[in-house]
């Protein structure tokens, strides 16, 4: 190999910081997670939190085009239980912390949704 | 090829770096735009399509005016035109870019334009404009850059290419019928619609471009001691003067249904863009009258021969040309539709700072990248010794 | 190592791209896996083939008459209050000569002349800008009112170009400044897309009849134009209607009793 010396030890610098993430928290406490604040009211959710916390837009997208296209605005959860697909008017009916509960996922997560743009979150929260 | 635009003159480079400059100050406007949204344009709820829109009209027919190239050298095997077709076939990518760029920065929600293709909609015209657009960009695209390369190298260019011509042909005619129906179809806008609206734009479409390839590449000529051949030269203004000839008739024929029908619908918004209203003359009344007089002044200059092959008179009547077609089919088309409203009352509209600064930039994109195209196309000439 | 290093990068390629896609196919199935949503309509919705909606313009004679539909639509939608040329409207009036462009008369009963008339979406029946929407973020429903979906919209106006009617406004500018009280049953819209009037189809799905008719009870009647028996078929026969240009084909589906 011609230069082998600066190709291996820049080689060796750049897995080094490649692989950052992965060594790089070693010392330091283990992640926890964001605090979400829950509805004080409900323990269950339309669906199982799993469910809810990878799926929860897929949902909604699905509520969506159901309740304007469909003109079906009653959604029936695997549980048998009916809910009014309304993002306002059933999820913020019991979500009602937006700083404390979507906020907290989202800013961890690094999503910013623009849901908000148009529906009205709680009042009392911003 | 690309590489050709690497080495340049210092003039070529500051060209490029001026027209960066305008591109510049379009982007960071558009950027207030964004923020902002088209409240910064002089748009309003009764006038909802404007100076954007109005580029957007003129460019495509620009674009698709390299078929009054293609179509006789390839189909009819008009040699003269061989020479020149590539410019010509650059010139259109540039057009088709700027065209997109208009329609992106006249959208309210740029980010969501990929729904139209993630949502097919075959009842839309704007489906289809989107699609024919982008097709035609890629038609362009392959076939100049093909058969300039093979010019390169001094060999014929493969049988395929022929194929892609031919369907460019029909396609240039497409992209152009199918901006008309965009206008030509919508029942409240009277101004817009009648069948003549398609003639009307090929036939303006097929002055305009020539003309203005010719005087591009009478400035080429200027640079590059580019000799453009005077039977192309001839047969080009030939072409252009009865597509004007046409596109005038074809206006004059609009006056007549509308004023000796003596319809309301119909006469009301030729009306208000040549007379004004009560309240008086809006810009857009004298806009549209000087367009007029240039129309005709360079029908004055173009329809006889011994003006028309006049090299001295030429590029002035080409220059009134493509002026007085951009007026008309621009700002006046858009502004006409709009008038009146379908209220029957009259919304004013002027285009406003912003909106003429992005509109700049994007002028300056699309000579940007005709600049660079027509370098390449240059250089290649100069190498194989066809220039 | 007799192999070359262009086989040592296909192989390596080859195994990151099937190991991507095994990731990828499974977080695919794992999504499907998931429950198996069903819908159905509210029991209290209202029903109808073709919505329609009849204005008795005798009865509108006051500002106040005029302002409590309006502000009812206004609130119940959180529609801003944008002033000047660029304003959002869904509901408004105006007077004849602007409103029935096509039966102009110079010799005008004076009292139908000076009175005044709503003007909103007429819901047609051939909506030309449902068939102008490149995204189909606007549509008709079954029920005959021509909807929109704002997640959709694109923001090219081509739909406000379309509609023969000015029935359509569009969010030049973000609208939430110019909302005074936010109704937080209903969302707003926000900067560049394009919204009118929806026959207030949420309302109509939980079983109540469109705020403007609510606000004035006898005076806007709203019903389905395919029953026979409808409130609005009877209001039709026994009275002279006229609607907005006809002669464009639309089938508009709002009615003034002159």
């Amino acid at each position: 190999m011609y230069n082998s010396k600066y190709v291996i030890s820049v080689l060796v610098i750049f897995l080094a910081v490649f692989s950052y993430p992965f060594w790089g928290n070693l010392a330091s406490k283990d992640y926890t997670g964001p605090k979400l604040s829950l509805p004080a009211d409900q323990k269950q959710c339309i669906e199982p939190v799993e469910f809810m916390r990878s799926q929860h837009m897929t949902l909604l997208n699905q509520w969506r085009d159901s309740a304007l296209r469909d003109g079906k605005r009653v959604y029936v959860a695997s549980n048998g239980a009916t809910w009014e697909a309304s993002l306002q008017k059933t999820c913020m009916s019991c979500h009602t912390n937006k700083a404390e509960f979507c906020d907290t996922c989202h800013l961890e997560n690094a999503v910013e949704p623009y849901c908000w743009t148009c529906h009205v979150p709680p009042k009392g929260n911003e | 090829m690309l590489e050709k635009v690497l080495k340049g003159s210092p003039k070529y480079y500051m060209w490029l770096a001026f027209l960066g400059g305008i591109i510049g100050v379009g982007a960071i406007t558009y950027l207030f735009q964004l923020k902002y949204g088209l409240a910064l344009t002089g748009m309003s709820r009764d006038v909802t399509w404007g100076f954007y829109i109005a580029q957007f009209t003129y460019l495509v027919g620009i674009a698709a005016s390299a078929v009054m190239l293609v179509l006789p050298a390839y189909f009819h095997g008009y040699k003269q035109f061989k020479k020149i077709i590539i410019f010509g076939e650059f010139m259109a990518i540039g057009a088709v870019i700027m065209c997109m760029l208009f329609i992106v920065v006249d959208m309210g929600m740029p980010q969501r334009m990929l729904n139209v293709m993630l949502h097919p909609t075959f009842n839309s015209v704007m489906f289809y404009d989107m699609m024919v657009l982008i097709g035609y960009l890629c038609l362009n695209a392959i076939i100049g850059w093909k058969t300039l390369e093979c010019e390169r190298f001094q060999i014929a260019p493969p049988q395929w290419v022929k194929y892609l011509i031919y369907t460019s042909v029909i396609w240039a005619f497409s992209i152009h019928t199918v901006t008309a129906f965009l206008s030509q179809g919508l029942p409240g806008r009277h101004y817009w619609l009648t069948a003549v609206l398609a003639a009307r734009f090929l036939a303006s479409a097929f002055c305009a471009g020539p003309a203005l390839l010719l005087l591009l590449l009478m400035v080429v000529k200027k640079i590059a001691k580019f000799e453009i051949g005077k039977e192309a030269i001839k047969t080009l203004t030939i072409i252009i003067t009865y597509a004007m000839c046409l596109n005038v008739f074809l206006f004059l024929c609009e006056v007549f249904t509308a004023f000796y029908s003596n319809i309301p619908g119909h006469m009301h918004p030729l009306h208000f863009l040549f007379a004004g209203t009560e309240q008086g003359l809006p810009w857009v009344t004298y806009w549209m009258w000087i367009g007029a007089v240039l129309a005709i002044a360079s029908l004055v200059l173009l329809i006889p021969t011994s003006l028309r092959e006049n090299m001295k008179i030429l590029p002035w009547a080409l220059g009134m040309l493509v002026l007085a077609t951009w007026i008309d089919k621009g700002l006046g088309l858009i502004v006409g539709g709009f008038a009146p409203s379908p209220f029957e009352t009259w919304a004013l509209y002027a285009p406003t700072v912003p909106e003429l600064l992005i509109s700049l930039g994007i002028f300056g994109v699309g000579a940007f990248v005709v600049s660079i195209l027509w370098k390449i196309a240059i250089d290649v000439k100069k190498e194989a010794g066809t220039l | 190592m007799k192999r070359s290093r262009r086989q040592f990068l296909k192989v390596a390629s080859l195994s990151v791209a099937g190991l991507g896609a095994q990731l990828a196919a499974g977080g695919m199935t794992k999504a499907a896996a998931a429950v198996k949503p069903s819908y159905k309509e509210d029991a209290l919705a209202l029903k109808a083939k073709r919505w329609a909606m009849v204005i008795d313009t005798r009865e509108f004679a006051s500002k106040e008459d005029f302002d409590a539909c309006i502000n009812a639509c206004n609130t119940a939608h959180n529609i801003p209050q944008v002033p000047g040329k660029t304003e959002i409207k869904w509901i408004w009036k105006d007077a004849y000569e602007h409103t029935f462009t096509e039966t102009t008369n110079k010799y005008q009963s004076k009292e139908v002349e000076d009175r005044e008339y709503f003007m909103l979406c007429n819901h047609c029946e051939n909506p030309p800008c449902v068939r102008v929407c490149p995204t189909q973020a606007t549509y008709k429903l079954e029920s005959g009112i021509v909807a929109m979906d704002y997640h959709r919209c694109i923001g090219c106006r081509f739909c406000m170009a379309g509609c023969p009617f000015g029935a359509r406004s569009f969010n030049f500018t973000d609208p939430r400044p110019y909302i005074k009280d936010i109704n937080p049953k209903f969302p707003t819209r926000m900067i560049g897309v394009v919204e009118k009037c929806n026959f207030c189809v949420e309302r109509l799905d939980e079983g109540k009849l469109p705020a403007c008719v609510e606000a004035a009870p006898g005076k806007i009647h709203f019903g389905d134009l395919s029953d026979p028996e409808s409130e609005v078929r009877k209001l039709l026969e026994e009275n002279y209607t006229l609607r907005r240009k006809p002669a464009l084909g639309t089938e508009p589906g709002v009615f003034y009793i002159i």
